[in-house]
C-alpha cells in the first residue's frame, strides 16, 4: 500500500507543528515542561465521584446525541449564570467530544467548498487544518502584540469577500494569553452583522480570565443569532481527559451540527456528562480556587520574563504567556530546541501557532509555582548567555 | 491594601508560610514593602497567630496515639461549660477541645505517646474533675486527612509533556 490511495486533502494537510518538538521533548524525560495546554490540576473531586457512582448505578448506555438534557440544562443555567447568555437546552445546545469537536462540527454544518473563513492568528493549531477538512479556504490575518493580539474590524474588512462565511476566533487566547475588549468585540460584531458572517467563538478559556470579565462574543449587539460558542470542561473544571465540550447558538446551526454528531459520535461519554452535571452544580469553588492559582504564577512568570529582558506581553487570559524572543537573535525553534538542550525547560516555538507567531515562544504556566520558578531561572541563564 | 488584597496574602501564606514578602509580592502583584508591612501588621492583631510546619511523624516511627474523647459534664452557675473548658485547656495532653450540640458537651481530641499514657490522664486528670458525669473513649486507629492535609499522597498524574 501506498500514499495514493490516500486523499489528497488528507495528504496535503500538514502534520501538527508540535509533533516534532514533542518527541525532542521526550527523549529528555527530566525536562522541566512549560510546554502543556492543559491543567496540572486533577479534576475536582465531586466531579470524579459523580462519574464513579454513576458507572456503579451501571449508567453506561447511549444518551441523546445532543447529550443527556439533565447536562444541557446545566449548562444553559451556568451560561446564564456566568456569562447572562440564554440558550434553550432543549434545541441550542450540543455537547460534544471536547471543545474539539464542536469546533468541527460547527466548520462542517456551515462551510460548503471554497467557502473562506477569517482565522486571527497566533491561534490554536487545530483551527486551520479543521476549516480546511470541511472543505473551507483559512483565511489567516495577522493580529500583533501593538493590538494586544486582539482581532479589529479595521484586520478583518481588508480580508472579506463574496465567498467569506465566518470568522472563526479564541478568546482568550492560547498561544498568547490575550482577551478581547468590549471595543473589540463591538468592533467584530459590527462587521459580521453587516456581512452577514457567522462568528465561531472558541471561548473554552473564558473562567480563566484575569482582573476583568470575559467577554462573551454572543452577547454583542446582534451577535446572538449569528455566533456559535463553542466551549467545554477541559480548562475551567480541570477535565482534559474526559474529552467533554458544547456549542450553543441558534438552533438551526445547532441542529445541523447534531445531525453530523449523531452519525460520526452518536453521543459523549455519558459517564464524563454526568461528571460534568456535577461540575457545574457544586464545584464553584474549585474552580474560583484554581483561577486564583494560575493568577499567582502568571503574575510570576511575566514579571521574570520581562526581568531577563524578554519583552513580554501581560496575557490575561488562558495560562499562556508569549514573550518576543526577536532580541535573543534566535528564530523561535532554534530558541526552543537551545533552552531544551541547553538547560532542560521545554517551551513551544511560536511558529507552531502561525507563521506571524516566529519570533516567540509559548510559555504555559499551568505548572506548579516551584517548576515555574526554577524553569524561569534556567531560561535567565540561558538568554543571558545566548547575548554573550 | 483592601481586603480581597489582604485575604490573597493569606492564602498564599496558609499554604506556604516560608513564602517571603517578595514572593507574595512577586505573586499577587503588590508591592513588597507594602506586602512587609501588612504581614507584620497581621502578625502583631493576631490574625497571623504563628508559624509551623505540617509533620507526618508517622514516618520517623514515632508512636503518637490520639483518643476523642465524649464528655458530659454539669454546666456551672454563671460560667456554663467555660470552666471547666478553662481547666481542661491548660493540660498539655490535650490536643483540641471542643463544646458540641447533641448527645454530649465537650468533644476532648488527647495526643499520647501510648494508649496507656491516654488512659492514664483519663481516669486520673479527666473524669474526677469534679463537673464531669461521664466519658467515652474513642482510639484512633488511622489518620488519612489532618487539618486540610491529606497524609498519603495519592498517585502523580501523567501529563503528556507537550500539548497544544
Amino acid at each position: 500500500m501506498d500514499s495514493h490511495h490516500l486523499a489528497g486533502r488528507a495528504q496535503a494537510l500538514p502534520p501538527s507543528p508540535i509533533r516534532r518538538f514533542f518527541d525532542l521533548v521526550q527523549a529528555i524525560p527530566d525536562a522541566i515542561s512549560l510546554s502543556i495546554g492543559e491543567p496540572d490540576f486533577v479534576t475536582p473531586w465531586a466531579a470524579r465521584e459523580a462519574a464513579i457512582f454513576s458507572l456503579e448505578r451501571g449508567g453506561t448506555h447511549y444518551t441523546a446525541n445532543r447529550g443527556t438534557l439533565e447536562l444541557r440544562r446545566e449548562i444553559a443555567a451556568y451560561l446564564a449564570r456566568r456569562f447572562g447568555l440564554q440558550y434553550d437546552p432543549e434545541t441550542e445546545i450540543v455537547v460534544t467530544v471536547g471543545g474539539s469537536e464542536a469546533l468541527d462540527l460547527a466548520n462542517r454544518a456551515l462551510l460548503d467548498p471554497g467557502d473562506e473563513v477569517v482565522v486571527p492568528e497566533p491561534c490554536f493549531v487545530a483551527y486551520r487544518p479543521l476549516v480546511t477538512l470541511a472543505g473551507g479556504v483559512p483565511v489567516p490575518v495577522t493580529t500583533s502584540v501593538k493590538d494586544a493580539f486582539q482581532l479589529s474590524a479595521a484586520q478583518i474588512t481588508p480580508h472579506l469577500g463574496p465567498k467569506t462565511k465566518a470568522i472563526l476566533l479564541g478568546y482568550p487566547n492560547n498561544p498568547t494569553g490575550a482577551t478581547l475588549g468590549v471595543e473589540r468585540a463591538r468592533e467584530i460584531a459590527e462587521v459580521a452583522c453587516r456581512h452577514d458572517l457567522v462568528v465561531l467563538s472558541d471561548e473554552i478559556y473564558a473562567e480563566l480570565t484575569y482582573g476583568g470579565e470575559h467577554v462573551p462574543l454572543a452577547a454583542q449587539p446582534g451577535m446572538r443569532e449569528r455566533t456559535v460558542l463553542l466551549s467545554g470542561f477541559s480548562k475551567a473544571f480541570a477535565m482534559t481527559g474526559w474529552r467533554l465540550g458544547y456549542a450553543a447558538g441558534p438552533e438551526v446551526i445547532i441542529d445541523t451540527m447534531n445531525k453530523i454528531h449523531s452519525y460520526t459520535i452518536m453521543c459523549s461519554s455519558t459517564m464524563a456528562q454526568r461528571a460534568a452535571v456535577e461540575a457545574l452544580r457544586s464545584c464553584d469553588r474549585e474552580v474560583a480556587d484554581m483561577r486564583r492559582q494560575y493568577d499567582w504564577r502568571r503574575r510570576v512568570v511575566l514579571k521574570r520574563l520581562n526581568g531577563m529582558g524578554l519583552d513580554c506581553f501581560e496575557p490575561r487570559g488562558a495560562f499562556y504567556a508569549f514573550p518576543s524572543i526577536a532580541s535573543t537573535g534566535l528564530t523561535s525553534t532554534e530558541f526552543a530546541e537551545r533552552l531544551l538542550a541547553e538547560e532542560k525547560v521545554a517551551v513551544v516555538p511560536g511558529n507552531a501557532f502561525g507563521q506571524c507567531g516566529e519570533g516567540y515562544v509559548r510559555c504555559s504556566y499551568a505548572t506548579s509555582l516551584e517548576l515555574i520558578e526554577e524553569a524561569m531561572r534556567r531560561m535567565a541563564a540561558f538568554v543571558s548567555r545566548v547575548r554573550g | 491594601m483592601d481586603q480581597a488584597a489582604i485575604e490573597e496574602v493569606l492564602h498564599l501564606l496558609e499554604q506556604d508560610a516560608r513564602l517571603t514578602p517578595a514572593q507574595i509580592a512577586e505573586r499577587t502583584g503588590q508591592d513588597q514593602a507594602a506586602v512587609a508591612d501588612l504581614v507584620r501588621r497581621l502578625e502583631a492583631d493576631g490574625t497571623i497567630r504563628h508559624y509551623k510546619a505540617v509533620i507526618n511523624w508517622e514516618k520517623l516511627g514515632s508512636e503518637t496515639v490520639f483518643a476523642f474523647i465524649e464528655v458530659k459534664v454539669t454546666p456551672q452557675r454563671g460560667r456554663g461549660f467555660d470552666a471547666v473548658a478553662a481547666r481542661l485547656v491548660k493540660f498539655p495532653e490535650v490536643h483540641s477541645l471542643y463544646l458540641m450540640s447533641g448527645t454530649y458537651d465537650l468533644h476532648v481530641v488527647v495526643e499520647g505517646k501510648s494508649m496507656k499514657e491516654i488512659a492514664y490522664f483519663v481516669a486520673e486528670k479527666l473524669a474526677p474533675l469534679e463537673s464531669v458525669l461521664s466519658t467515652a473513649t474513642h482510639f484512633v486507629l488511622k489518620r488519612y486527612k489532618v487539618d486540610g492535609d491529606v497524609l498519603e499522597a495519592e498517585e502523580e498524574s501523567e501529563r503528556l509533556s507537550v500539548t497544544p
